[in-house]
């Protein structure tokens, strides 16, 4: 459905993304990750045909970005970052405009922003100014007049920033909804939204790829083998020096906690829970914690974007 | 096509749903009424050269306040990045908004016909002068338009805007009134690219393809230049 193929993008001298090539199937929603300024909002704007690349081509359905401007245009619905809007517009009126804008035919105008207005949840700021708007409902006609045309793609920058959490789930479950009709890719970089929302992540770091797959894939491929914490009453150093030659585990990190315990935490091949209890009543420790830590979104990020 | 109406149409309704529009006919008709009054009832000269004489100088002004905001604010409030991934072309964006323009200032000349009304009855009315007075009038006015929305293009700044667009109109209005200070042959260049020495022409009733084709090429000019501004998508 969307291609990218070797996309490069600078703003002078600052490269801002470096040959990313990636392909998102229809019907999939993709989550766009990477810490601020990775370059993800940068390919977006080039996938929508705002900004052209220096190097590299996006096809839509086959249709290149470039020269097919106005007909990839019409496949597309966009939400730019911090969800710009006609301020000096009534809702109604702003949601015609678009939608004449895309090419809407006259009579099937007041369908279209009736069904929007169903879908997002807008019936009470209709005939509001939207300078008077809420940043959820700012968000929401973001949303509407993205899909006013109804796209079968849909690019989302950052939907949910500078929102409530009430808000956040809210149009998180907006978007999933609309997902289950459309492709989507949307940015951003709080995690949770990513496990939440998406079919599929890209991670995005310093303006390259470093990850695509799903988020369990992803978390697979890092979490090799199992990762176990314990916590003690016991001398830290005298654990230590136990566990440094115990075979079954490796000591990855240990230290004192807030509470004077000493904690540890252990990578292994498999499952060493009950080892390692026995391990603690042969030695007479006092074990206050021992539980198996999953490896999340969170870690992966970290890791492939950590500097 | 009908993307770009409905553009003109919304930049329309932008101007009248605030002050911008009211403000600029009001204080317009305010200026060239004290004029034309001024020479029918004072100096009892039943013509409307003097609203003619003083429409580019307000002109001047009120072009570059009348476009500041066409891009500088679509740019400052990021609305910019979505209305230029519309499914429509760059230029037919800046035509909407050059459109919407051309449609306020001819309302404005449109009031003024009242003038041209009451000495029509009052006595008689020199046409020529008068044809070639308003299409001049609508020409420099649309110049100055398209040359205001090439400065807001420039910016994300809407005073930085009026002030850049008044400063080139400034230097075009001044050009053909400064050529006593230049030798001959500059003189005479200087003149031909003054924007006031064309509409003095057209004042005059002789309209000449020459006077309109340097407002159009003017305005053609500017135009070229907001496309070439808004394809490097400022950020």
């Amino acid at each position: 459905m969307i291609e990218v193929r070797n996309l490069s993008k600078s703003y002078g001298p600052v490269q801002a993304v470096r040959s990313i090539s990636f392909q998102v199937n229809q019907g999939e929603v993709v989550g766009f990750l990477g810490p601020n300024g990775a370059g993800k909002s940068t390919t977006m704007k080039v996938m929508t045909g705002y900004l052209p690349p220096n190097e590299g081509t996006v096809l839509v359905d086959g249709m290149d970005i470039r020269e097919n401007a106005i007909e990839v245009r019409q496949q597309i619905g966009y939400l730019p970052e911090n969800t710009p809007l006609y301020s000096d517009m009534v809702t109604y009126d702003y949601l015609e405009f678009v939608a004449a804008m895309r090419g809407v035919q006259k009579d099937d105008r007041a369908e279209r922003i009736a069904e929007m207005t169903n879908a997002c949840g807008l019936q009470e700021v209709l005939s509001k100014r939207v300078d008077a708007l809420s940043k959820g409902f700012r968000q929401r006609v973001g949303l509407a007049q993205a899909m006013i045309h109804n796209p079968p793609i849909l690019i989302l920058d950052e939907p949910t920033s500078g929102l409530d959490p009430n808000q956040i789930v809210e149009i998180r479950e907006l978007i999933r909804t609309i997902g289950k009709k459309r492709t989507v890719v949307l940015s951003t970089h709080i995690l949770p939204e990513v496990q939440a929302s998406c079919d599929r992540v890209i991670i995005i770091d310093n303006g390259v790829l470093v990850a695509d797959g799903t988020p369990e894939e992803l978390q697979a491929n890092l979490s090799a083998g199992e990762h176990v914490s314990i916590t003690l009453m016991d001398n830290e150093e005298d654990v230590a020096g136990v566990l440094g030659t115990w075979d079954m585990a490796e000591v990855v990190e240990h230290g004192t906690d807030v509470n004077g315990e000493a904690y540890f935490n252990l990578n292994s091949s498999s499952d060493i829970r009950a080892d390692l209890f026995r391990l603690a009543v042969s030695n007479g420790w006092t074990l206050t914690g021992l539980h198996r830590r999953h490896e999340n979104l969170e870690d992966v990020f970290r890791q492939l974007t950590g500097r | 096509m009908n993307q770009t109406w409905t553009l003109t149409k919304r930049e329309l309704r932008a101007y009248f749903d605030g002050p911008a529009a009211y403000v600029v006919l009001c204080v317009f008709l305010a200026i060239t009424g004290w004029f034309f009054g001024n020479a029918l009832f004072l100096q009892n000269v039943a013509s409307l050269r003097s609203v003619f004489s003083i429409a580019p100088f307000i002109f001047l002004f009120f072009m570059p306040a009348l476009t500041m905001a066409s891009f500088a604010e679509e740019r400052r409030a990021g609305t910019l990045e979505l209305l230029l991934t519309l499914p429509i072309r760059d230029w037919q964006v800046i035509l909407g908004k050059l459109l919407s323009v051309a449609l306020l200032l001819l309302l404005a000349i449109a009031l003024t016909f009242v003038y041209a009304l009451t000495l029509a009855i009052l006595g008689d009315l020199d046409l020529g002068g008068t044809v070639g007075g308003y299409l001049g009038l609508f020409l420099l006015g649309i110049t100055y338009g398209a040359i205001g929305i090439w400065a807001s293009s420039l910016t994300r700044n809407q005073i930085v805007a009026f002030i850049l667009g008044f400063a080139i109109i400034f230097v075009l209005f001044l050009l053909d009134k400064i050529t006593d200070f230049v030798p001959g042959q500059l003189g005479v260049i200087m003149q031909y690219l003054g924007a006031d020495y064309h509409f003095q022409n057209l004042m005059r009733g002789v309209i000449d393809t020459r006077d309109i084709l340097y407002y159009l090429s003017l305005t053609g000019f500017a135009f070229l230049l907001t496309t070439y501004t808004l394809a490097k998508r400022p950020e």
